[in-house]
């Protein structure tokens, strides 16, 4: 069983966001890390790979990204948590591609590696589109089954639980598939020292888009269908509404905040 | 003059002089892997375990600890993780940030119990112990300290005495971590032969080891009495080759250098605490954090902290090149300690009486730095030894 696990580097959530003139984030002065949604991704991906044991065969997790060069941190990452390989699809005119750009990417270096499963994130915690996994699927003709909040593996059946807003569905697709899954599907497990010694010894490979066979056009800024026009900081945070229940009206002004919310 | 146009990296509160940089790719993901365990197993509990004296289940969180391969962490073989002295530095530093009892309980494993059967055990002790102890299932203590004996160990009274080919123990220690709860004990006596090292089950017939109440300090960890009340052990109980205090003494510079570390970890819990709090305390208008006093408290806090990290960090590096001489373990831990425990009282001080509130950590660090200045080497012991280095007198015997 072939699974390749699909994670972004991101800029640390916790630091200040900058962005360049073109738009695009700035990664110079900010620290990068696995996109912590990608977390699940990779604990999935591993939980899949243990719950096969010895029966599965050789069961190999590959840690598949792409971003500049400080972004094998986050196959380092993955690979401590206990994947087995990394690919790191690096090169300079792949920077600023959107989603659909960077699924043709992907869906090239997915190709070139043995898989029967593709594993992602259900978004990115920068861009936070959530469309990667689908756009995957639908360039690589396999079957997606997104937005899984637990997962279970029968055979060459792959079962997913789907939490909607009004309804749960549980969706089956047969292997080779592409799976994304959500924060709800189990907390990642952190680097044992173990995992961080074994990491070392662990390859990591660097392609090009040579290496794929894609050509420089079809990617980055300028092949990129969507376009951030602007960017403006989120307004300060207001002080909440402090309701006092003096006359007994206090839950009636509760029952109406909620309701102009749309909570109730 | 050179000069640059590159972008400069944000100014970060906590690392004002920007020493992470010193930091390895592994430094870092030992650090990361700490802190996610403390904020999971740790951080919401332990001020309800200060307050109560008591941990809930300390068996199970030294299994967490052991799985995460803190215990043991620095040491070779038998199960044991393998990492720099630099990687155990920056694991004490994230434990005792969360509380100094917890840093303890592992430092007595690892640098006390488990690195005394490893350095000095016989390969049969280290098969039976070591791998069981690395993974948390066995836990050990180690007994040096004696009630009425603390810095001159060698005048302990605690004695084995040859009966047949059995050894027989008798005597009482004091103060030992992790006592009530352990597996296996590490118990120092003099023999004819001068004092060794004995490897000592908790269930042998004899052996005890009441709990310590009434402790204003370290109340989230076990502390007990050991007594040793005709306590026959095999002669293959005995460590082998080492006589004298060199053996308790080679392990005690082992458990002093993650002092240098933890300290440090108390004393940026309580700068961050005292940060945040001066922040949000408005007074006459305005945050505590507007008003040069509090301001002049909290620079002064954070170059000692600054300071006390690079010790810890250039000791560290000396430790892994093999160059780190056991005075300038006693260097860093008298200073590391003691302007930790300055640190703690000056945030305790910006926090008003939420200071003194278990809300905040900063009492409970500052209550546990008490233990922490004392244990492992007095202030006396370190000042003197370093006066004997500086000067060739011997100013404590």
């Amino acid at each position: 069983m072939n699974i390749v696990v699909c994670v972004k580097y991101v800029p640390d959530a916790t630091g200040d966001r900058k962005f360049e003139s073109d738009n695009t984030v700035d990664r110079e002065g900010v620290d990068g890390l696995l996109s912590e949604l990608d977390e699940y991704a990779v604990e999935q991906s591993l939980q899949l790979k243990e719950k096969l044991g010895s029966d599965g065969g050789d069961s190999e997790v590959t840690v598949l990204t792409i971003g500049p060069a400080g972004a094998v941190d986050a196959i380092r990452k993955a690979l401590q948590m206990g994947a087995d390989k990394g690919v790191h699809v690096q090169d300079d005119a792949i920077a600023g591609s959107d989603a659909f750009a960077t699924s043709l990417v992907l869906a090239e270096a997915v190709k070139k590696l043995p898989h029967d499963l593709v594993v992602c994130g259900m978004a990115s915690t920068d861009g936070g589109m959530g469309v990667v996994p689908a756009m995957l699927s639908e360039r690589l003709g396999l079957p997606g089954a997104t937005l899984g909040s637990s997962i279970e593996l029968d055979g060459q059946t792959l079962k997913i639980r789907r939490d909607g807003d009004t309804a749960t569905v549980t969706v089956e697709a047969t292997l080779p598939a592409v799976l994304s899954v959500t924060d709800q599907s189990g907390e990642a497990r952190y680097p044992s020292f173990k995992g961080i010694m074994a990491a070392k010894k662990k390859p990591v490979e660097t392609w090009s888009l040579a290496d794929l066979g894609v050509d420089a056009g079809q990617v980055g800024l300028e092949a990129s269908y969507t376009a951030v026009e602007e960017t403006q900081a989120r307004p300060p945070r207001t002080a909440g509404e402090i309701v006092k229940d003096e006359d007994g009206s206090g839950a009636k002004a509760l029952v109406d905040f909620l309701v102009s919310k749309k909570f109730v | 003059m050179s000069t640059t146009t590159r972008k400069l990296p944000p100014f970060e509160p906590l690392d004002p002089a920007g020493i992470d940089d010193l930091l390895t790719a592994d430094e870092k993901a030992v650090r990361s892997s700490v802190r996610q365990l403390c904020a999971d197993k740790v951080d919401p509990y332990v001020a309800d375990w200060f307050e109560r004296g008591q941990l809930d289940d300390p068996r199970g969180l030294a299994k967490e600890l052991g799985s995460l391969g803190l215990l043991g962490m620095h040491l070779e073989g038998y199960g044991c993780a393998g990492m720099s002295a630099t990687e155990y530095g920056v694991a004490c530093l994230e434990l005792e940030a969360s509380d100094s009892g917890i840093r303890s309980l592992v430092s007595v494993q690892g640098s006390l119990a488990m690195f005394a059967i490893w350095r000095w055990g016989s390969e049969e002790q280290k098969q039976e112990w070591l791998p069981r102890m690395a993974a948390g299932e066995a836990i050990g203590c180690f007994g040096l300290t004696e009630p009425d004996i603390g810095s001159d160990p060698g005048s302990m009274r605690t004695r084995a005495r040859k009966d047949g080919s059995d050894w027989v123990l008798e005597g009482r220690k004091m103060w030992i971590t992790n006592g009530t709860i352990a597996d296996v004990a590490v118990v120092w006596a003099q023999t004819d032969e001068g004092v060794r090292g004995f490897v000592v089950p908790t269930d042998t017939p004899g052996f005890s080891a009441p709990e310590i109440k009434h402790k204003q300090s370290l109340r989230a960890s076990v502390t007990s009495e050991l007594v040793l009340d005709g306590v026959r052990l095999p002669e293959s109980a005995a460590f082998p080759e080492v006589r004298g205090l060199k053996g308790p003494l080679s392990c005690l510079n082992e458990a002093r250098y993650g002092i240098v570390w933890g300290a440090m970890g108390a004393a940026r819990s309580s700068l961050a605490a005292a940060l945040s709090y001066a922040g949000e305390r408005i007074q006459f208008g305005k945050p505590i954090s507007a008003f040069q006093m509090t301001q002049q408290k909290l620079v002064d806090m954070n170059l000692e902290y600054t300071k006390g990290v690079l010790l810890a960090l250039h000791l560290g590096r000396r430790k892994d090149a093999g160059t780190l001489r056991p005075e300038q373990v006693s260097l860093g831990k008298l200073n590391n300690v003691r302007e930790a425990i300055e640190i703690c009282r000056t945030a305790r001080t910006i926090l008003g009486a939420n200071g003194i509130s278990l809300e905040y950590p900063v009492i409970r660090h500052a209550n546990n730095l008490e233990s922490v200045l004392t244990y492992e080497g007095t202030v006396e012991m370190h000042t003197l030894v370093l006066g004997q280095a500086m000067t060739g007198q011997n100013a404590f015997r």
